[in-house]
């Protein structure tokens, strides 16, 4: 489910701050660039403002974000409805012992690693990334969680590509997203 | 400079960060000690006593850009800006930024890095604040505070000059100072969660104050 666009009047403002970059990182990828909507303050706040309205009071207490721009909109997220904040990275960044989840690319694999002990069975988790296009990395990302025994409550963007169909990739987690990008 | 030495000394949150943090030994490599803020952030009262310090000191010093350096600057930048009222411009590695960028390489042990930051990010004579989650050598935020601060290409606008002869006045009498526009911010401050003493010893970067909350946990905790 997407916020409604026609209710929320802050969700035109968040759309109209995103830019779209061609051909990033290669010919025919239209890049959506989330960093023209963290420059302008208000916009950058009503889109953390509308994630928390949905999450707080739902206890979740942990706030998984996907490096590098999870970190971004996750943190804020986190604090505002008192959950931890855990980083989900790419491999060898994280310093402690990891778990790891490899997922398949469009060319090859990559692999998202989370420490050990950061989240604990029982504990309700948001998934939050910028953005979500196959779904590939949101998946990797709900296995690390699910196998430490924590239950994934819902998975949150900025912004969705439906036409790729990331959200079928979900095993039927639901997906909140701001934007929709055609 | 260390928290504590700017009015904080004795402040509970400041005892709190520091328990929070995990020193992880040889990582990346033997003989780092590493000082792991992700239990800080699995920690939501020492978190939000971090993030609250670091607003207090900068909510009133006018700051319009809150300049976060990849990754883990992210994970504290943005809570400040919007705190504070002010725009998060993240602080890239190279290949990164989607948009037209302009970089700043600087020094590692063994080779150079290099930071990129969006074009038309930041507006001359805006006044920015530059946070990362640990300062070392303090090499990283030099070149972030450079970046900011950068001015024009200057061979670009001499190259211009040159052939023109209306210009060419202003390159001989000296005055082609004037041509180089200035198109960064001013650095108030850098600001770090944890800092080696080393650095702190500084306490400026090339005239840019620090701010560091605590030094380094020098104890292992159990995973």
């Amino acid at each position: 489910m997407s916020a409604c666009k026609d209710q929320d009047p802050r969700i035109h403002g968040i759309k109209t701050k995103i830019r779209v970059v061609p051909n990033f990182p290669k010919p025919g990828i239209m890049f959506q660039d989330i960093t023209t909507l963290l420059l302008d303050p208000k916009a950058f706040k009503d889109t953390i403002d509308l994630f928390v309205e949905r999450y707080k009071g739902k206890n979740i207490s942990v706030v998984a974000g996907i490096e590098a721009r999870g970190f971004i909109f996750g943190p804020p997220i986190a604090l505002a409805i008192g959950a931890k904040f855990v980083p989900l990275r790419k491999p060898r960044k994280l310093p402690g012992k990891v778990i790891s989840e490899e997922y398949i690319l469009e060319y090859g694999r990559d692999c998202l690693e989370m420490h050990v002990g950061a989240v604990e069975p029982g504990d309700r988790a948001l998934v939050v990334d910028d953005l979500i296009a196959t779904g590939g990395t949101l998946c990797a990302a709900m296995n690390l969680l699910e196998r430490v025994g924590a239950e994934v409550v819902e998975c949150a963007c900025v912004i969705e590509l439906p036409e790729l169909k990331g959200r079928d990739r979900l095993n039927g987690k639901p997906l909140y997203i701001l934007v929709e990008y055609h | 400079m260390f928290a504590e030495e700017d009015g904080l000394k004795g402040d509970p949150r400041l005892q709190a960060i520091s328990e929070a943090l995990r020193i992880v030994p040889h990582f990346p490599k033997p003989g780092i000690m590493f000082q792991d803020i992700t239990t800080l952030l699995l920690d939501h009262k020492a978190f939000k006593g971090t993030v609250e310090i670091f607003v207090d000191r900068y909510r009133d010093m006018d700051i319009s850009v809150v300049a976060g350096v990849e990754a883990r600057g992210f994970l504290f930048g943005p809570s400040i800006a919007l705190a504070i009222g002010a725009k998060f411009v993240p602080l890239r590695k190279p290949k990164k930024l989607p948009g037209e960028v302009i970089s700043e390489d600087y020094e590692l042990e063994y080779g150079t890095d290099r930071l990129e930051m969006h074009v038309g990010a930041v507006h001359p004579g805006e006044r920015a604040l530059v946070i990362d989650d640990f300062v070392a050598t303090g090499g990283t935020l030099s070149a972030a505070i450079r970046l900011l601060s950068k001015l024009k290409d200057i061979a670009c606008t001499l190259w211009t000059t040159y052939f023109s002869h209306s210009l060419q006045y202003f390159v001989h009498s000296g005055k082609f100072s004037v041509l180089v526009e200035r198109v960064g911010a001013e650095v108030v401050e850098c600001a770090c969660v944890v800092g080696l003493p080393e650095v702190e010893g500084q306490s400026r970067l090339n005239g840019t104050p620090l701010y560091i909350l605590v030094g380094p946990q020098l104890r292992e905790r159990p995973c």
